[in-house]
């Protein structure tokens, strides 16, 4: 967009200048799961910012190399997490893939679908909605599962991978205001999002729900959509850029305490939109909160009933490495009787969901994912909290497959039941 | 080459052997980032018969075979030579067998230090050598450099970890040397294969030993004014016969950019130099010996001391002091790592001496340090891509190590020779000296497959053509 390119490279300056900081010691390896999975050096952020810095250097073409290992990275931003040296790693696969992408480098047909999926479909509300009842249509009739015998790999893929479309009836948008029960704290607004509604209509409700009872009048503006973050993830800037440019208007016109978000991918794009529009979106980048940093900074407001459950929490990557926040659903977990919250190995580490990814890369997500399942088998919990609709399916069905019945849910759905319980036994 | 590829493709299997532009481009350095040199391919073996495989081909084809595993090495260990295969050690990386009643673990080489450690902690058991790096670093890495990490000072370098190895030769032939009992009454050629920089061939098996977990450990951060009283207060603590398990020195600049990474511990960014000083043992003693370590520090003019109050606050300090090194890229795109070691109470003098340099190369110098045990590690940033620069870095690097040895130390404490220093070991050897270690290496290596152009001097030696080393000739050094 408008860059300037660096003389050599076909890479963009400000892409060039952001390799410089890394000084290829390493402490990035371990966290990577792509790195973990094939032990190479070019699946792991160092070897994939020398690969990015090679390039912009004219050391080494841009190829399918570079387009191929921006497709492997997950964009999990573990490597943020581990990096001393401050890299900007999340920036850096944005902008590789935009070049990719502009470039054409390596497109087939799976990217060409995905490009007009992200920019025709899931931005818009009355089509994704109408696109997603034919789907459940579809999956009723079992038409998927016949229709993926003959569709391409990764898209057959992709079907089988869809989750099950919930009725019409959990499907409804959210009410434009909801107001705060009991003794009010305050006002905030609330990103409803493109897939939640659709998916995960009832975490949207009961995360409206929870900040109502918790005294919080509730906003949902018309205006607001689509956070673009998929759309950047897969290297289509432009139209992020102007997802963000829209939510930011929608969201400055109102005067709220926070802008609380409950998918983790969602509220890390936000956060970072002052990045991809400039001064036009630091209010909102400001005031946005994830559900669980906000609930956790006000304070749970008792009292709160007895849910008697062992709970593993898994980080989503872009809560915890995007967002740096990682102790506070935690701690609000903690706060419920009865919750007897286990450690399970790896859990800042990502399940392979990663926005599309598991459509584009099915073989390295189950491998990301299956580490992650035998990680959470092995800690045995009755239920898996986290906070990011793409991980909660990805979980979800892995666990599924291996035939095992531990539950997964978001947080919000756990401290709405010791919400709710309260009050049912306080009545 | 096809030819190579094709048949290490057959052993490894194809996704495992890396023959593209890209994959071979990010292979070209380690932590040493000067010099890239790009391999002709990249082979990930999945065990040691792999391995054997892989190097019987590369010994038959004459290709030179670097070994390699997480490439933190900061002393081009893991450098790729002109038409070398490198033999990346990752996909090894299963901890074979644990034995808590002999306190033994067996691993493979491209287990990941700390998750050993992690790994046995259930069992009240921990891997003492713990570099900086140990987050990523491989204990065949470890094993190859010899490494140390800051509680060297009580527990000791690899070399008094490792009881049994497993050793891939140049003929493929696999070679096991020492007990897993313990004491052997053999020569001690595990201590020759342990700091070998990867020259005698590749450790495929390591038999190491796990010590218990200290029942109690006392961390006390002292804050001084300059890195000078630091110093004196590590040698004082030394003289007064306490034996901490750690004590590591930061300096102000240093200080200052891992307070703006993500590893910050709330470390005053206004102090000259800080000390951690750490002791472990029974429970009862350690009050008495953090309150004689204040004591040493207070005398040598710290301001401030604190003990950290709970196990997360120690983390921290921790977690600050070992992503130092990463924390500098935030000054500049490259960090040369100096190390060398001094004795203990010549670090005053010569640290100023260090400094001295740096300024007058017009460096920007920083130093953490494992100041315990006199091991120096002097970090200049700079920018790889400015010539001039790097000149000075060279030259300045040179005039630290000279500086070094003079004050009766020695060129590198655990970062190794490499390509790196091979041409600063004339400052401490005589070619008499070297021959020694000559005979040996190539009574391992015959041929030269393993690491050739690592560690020995690249100009030649002067008894090249004296008849007492006929036949050590025979590969000329490249
Ligand atoms: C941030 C940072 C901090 C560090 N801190 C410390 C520290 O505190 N103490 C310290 O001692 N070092 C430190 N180092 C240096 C480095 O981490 C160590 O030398 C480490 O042991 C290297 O391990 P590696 O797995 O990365 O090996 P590599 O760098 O891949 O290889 C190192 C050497 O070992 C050889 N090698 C690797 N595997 C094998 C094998 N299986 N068989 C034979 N040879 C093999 C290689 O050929 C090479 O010569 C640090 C490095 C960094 C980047
Ligand atoms: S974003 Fe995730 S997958 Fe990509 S390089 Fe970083 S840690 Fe690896
Ligand atoms: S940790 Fe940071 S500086 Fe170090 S190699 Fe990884 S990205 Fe580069």
């Amino acid at each position: 967009m408008g860059e300037r390119k660096h003389s050599s490279g076909g890479l963009p300056d400000s892409l060039y200048q952001g390799t410089l900081d890394c000084v290829h010691c390493g402490l990035c390896l371990s966290a990577c799961p792509t790195y973990r999975v094939t032990g190479q050096e070019i699946a792991s952020p160092r070897g994939r910012i020398y690969l990015m810095r090679g390039v912009a250097e004219g050391r080494i073409e841009l190829g399918s190399g570079l387009a191929q290992e921006s497709r492997l990275c997950l964009g999990c931003r573990a490597c943020e997490t581990a990096c001393p040296a401050g890299v900007g790693y999340g920036a850096l696969l944005e902008a590789t893939r935009s070049v990719v992408a502009r470039e054409r480098i390596d497109w087939g047909i799976f990217q060409r679908i995905e490009r007009m999926v992200l920019r025709q479909w899931v931005p818009r509300p009355r089509r994704l909605h109408w696109a997603l009842s034919l789907l459940r249509a579809f999956q009723g009739l079992k038409l998927d599962r016949l229709a993926a015998r003959w569709l391409p790999r990764n898209l057959s893929g992709a079907l089988e991978l869809a989750p099950r479309v919930p009725p019409a009836s959990s499907r409804r948008r959210l009410p434009a205001q909801t107001p705060a029960r009991g003794e009010r704290r305050g006002c905030v607004a609330f990103l409803e999002g493109c897939v939640m509604p659709e998916l995960f209509g009832d975490v949207n409700r009961a995360s409206v729900e929870l900040l109502s009872r918790q005294g919080f009048e509730v906003l949902v503006p018309e205006a607001q959509g689509c956070c673009g973050a998929l759309q950047a993830h897969a290297g289509d800037l432009e139209t992020a850029h102007a997802l963000a440019s829209k939510n930011a208007a929608a969201f400055d016109a109102l005067d709220v305490d926070a802008i609380v978000v409950n998918s983790a991918g969602c509220g890390a794009a936000l956060r970072e939109c002052e990045g991809w529009i400039g001064a036009a979106g630091e209010r909102t980048a400001s005031r946005v909160r994830d559900i669980s940093e906000f609930l956790d900074e006000v304070g749970l407001r008792g009292p709160l009933g007895r849910v008697s459950l062992r709970l593993a929490y898994d980080d989503p990557c872009h809560l915890i490495h995007a967002q740096g926040v990682a102790e506070a659903p935690r701690r609000l977990l903690k706060a419920i009787p009865g919750i007897d919250l286990v450690e399970h190995a790896e859990a800042s580490a990502c399940c392979g969901a990663a926005g599309t990814y598991n459509l584009a890369q099915p073989e390295m997500a189950r491998a990301v994912l299956d580490r992650k399942l035998d990680h959470l088998l092995a800690a045995a919990p009755e239920c898996v909290a986290t906070g990011n609709p793409g991980c909660l399916m990805q979980i979800a069905s892995g666990l599924a497959r291996r035939g095992s019945a531990i539950r997964v849910l978001h947080p919000v759905e756990i401290l709405l039941e010791a919400c709710r319980g309260a009050s049912e036994t306080q009545r | 080459m096809s030819v190579l590829i094709d048949r290490l493709s057959r052993i490894v299997g194809a996704r495992h052997c890396l023959a593209s532009a890209e994959e071979l481009f990010v292979y070209e350095c380690d932590g040493l980032t000067l010099d890239p040199v790009r391999p002709v391919a990249v082979v990930l073996p999945a065990d040691a018969a792999e391995v054997s495989g892989v190097v019987r081909v590369c010994s038959e084809l004459g290709h030179p075979v670097v070994p390699r595993g997480a490439g933190t090495g900061l002393s081009g260990g893991a450098q790729p030579i002109e038409g070398s295969v490198v033999v990346e050690c990752s996909r090894m990386d299963r901890i074979l067998e644990i034995r808590p009643e002999d306190r033994v673990a067996v691993v493979q080489p491209g287990v990941i230090n700390a998750e050993l450690s992690t790994a046995v902690a259930e069992l009240g058991l921990f891997y003492a050598p713990d570099p900086s790096s140990e987050q990523v670093c491989t204990i065949g890495g470890n094993v190859a450099e010899n490494s140390g990490g800051p509680h060297t000072l009580k527990y000791g370098t690899t070399t008094n970890h490792v009881l049994a190895l497993e050793l891939v030769q140049s003929d493929g032939e696999r070679l096991r040397l020492g007990s897993r009992a313990g004491r052997s009454r053999e020569f001690d050629l595990v201590g020759v294969v342990v700091g070998s920089e990867g020259t005698l061939g590749i450790v495929t098996e390591i038999s190491v030993r796990l010590s218990p977990i200290p029942e109690g450990v006392e961390t006390l951060l002292a804050i001084f004014d300059d890195t000078v009283s630091a110093c004196r207060a590590v040698g004082s603590i030394i003289r007064s016969g306490l034996i901490p398990a750690a004590l590591e020195i930061i300096d102000q600049r240093t200080i200052n950019a891992v307070e703006d990474s993500v590893y910050r511990a709330g470390l005053p960014r206004d102090a000259g130099a800080v000390l951690i000083a750490e002791v472990d043992g029974a429970p009862c003693s350690l009050p008495g010996e953090v309150e004689r370590i204040g004591e040493c520090a207070r005398e040598a003019g710290a301001r401030e001391c604190r003990v950290a109050r709970d196990e997360a606050e120690r983390a921290r300090f921790w977690r600050a002091r070992k992503g130092a090194f990463g924390a500098m890229g935030r000054l500049a795109p490259d960090l040369y790592v100096h190390d060398a070691v001094v004795p203990r109470a010549r670090l005053p003098e010569v640290l100023e001496k260090i400094c001295e340099i740096g300024d007058r190369y017009q460096l920007t110098l920083s130093n953490v340090f494992h100041a315990g045990d006199g091991n120096l590690h002097p970090n200049i940033s700079f920018d790889r891509r400015n010539a001039e620069e790097v000149e000075r870095v060279i030259a300045a690097g040179r005039e630290i190590l000279e500086t070094c040895v003079a004050a009766g130390g020695v060129i590198t404490g655990e970062h190794g020779i490499g390509v790196e220093k091979r041409d600063y070991m004339k400052l401490v050897f005589e070619d008499e000296d070297l021959l020694p270690m000559l005979y040996v290496r190539d009574a391992f290596d015959p041929e030269r497959v393993f690491n050739p152009t690592k560690i020995f001097p690249t100009t030649r030696f002067c008894f090249e053509s004296n008849p007492r080393a006929r036949g050590y000739d025979r590969v000329p050094f490249k």
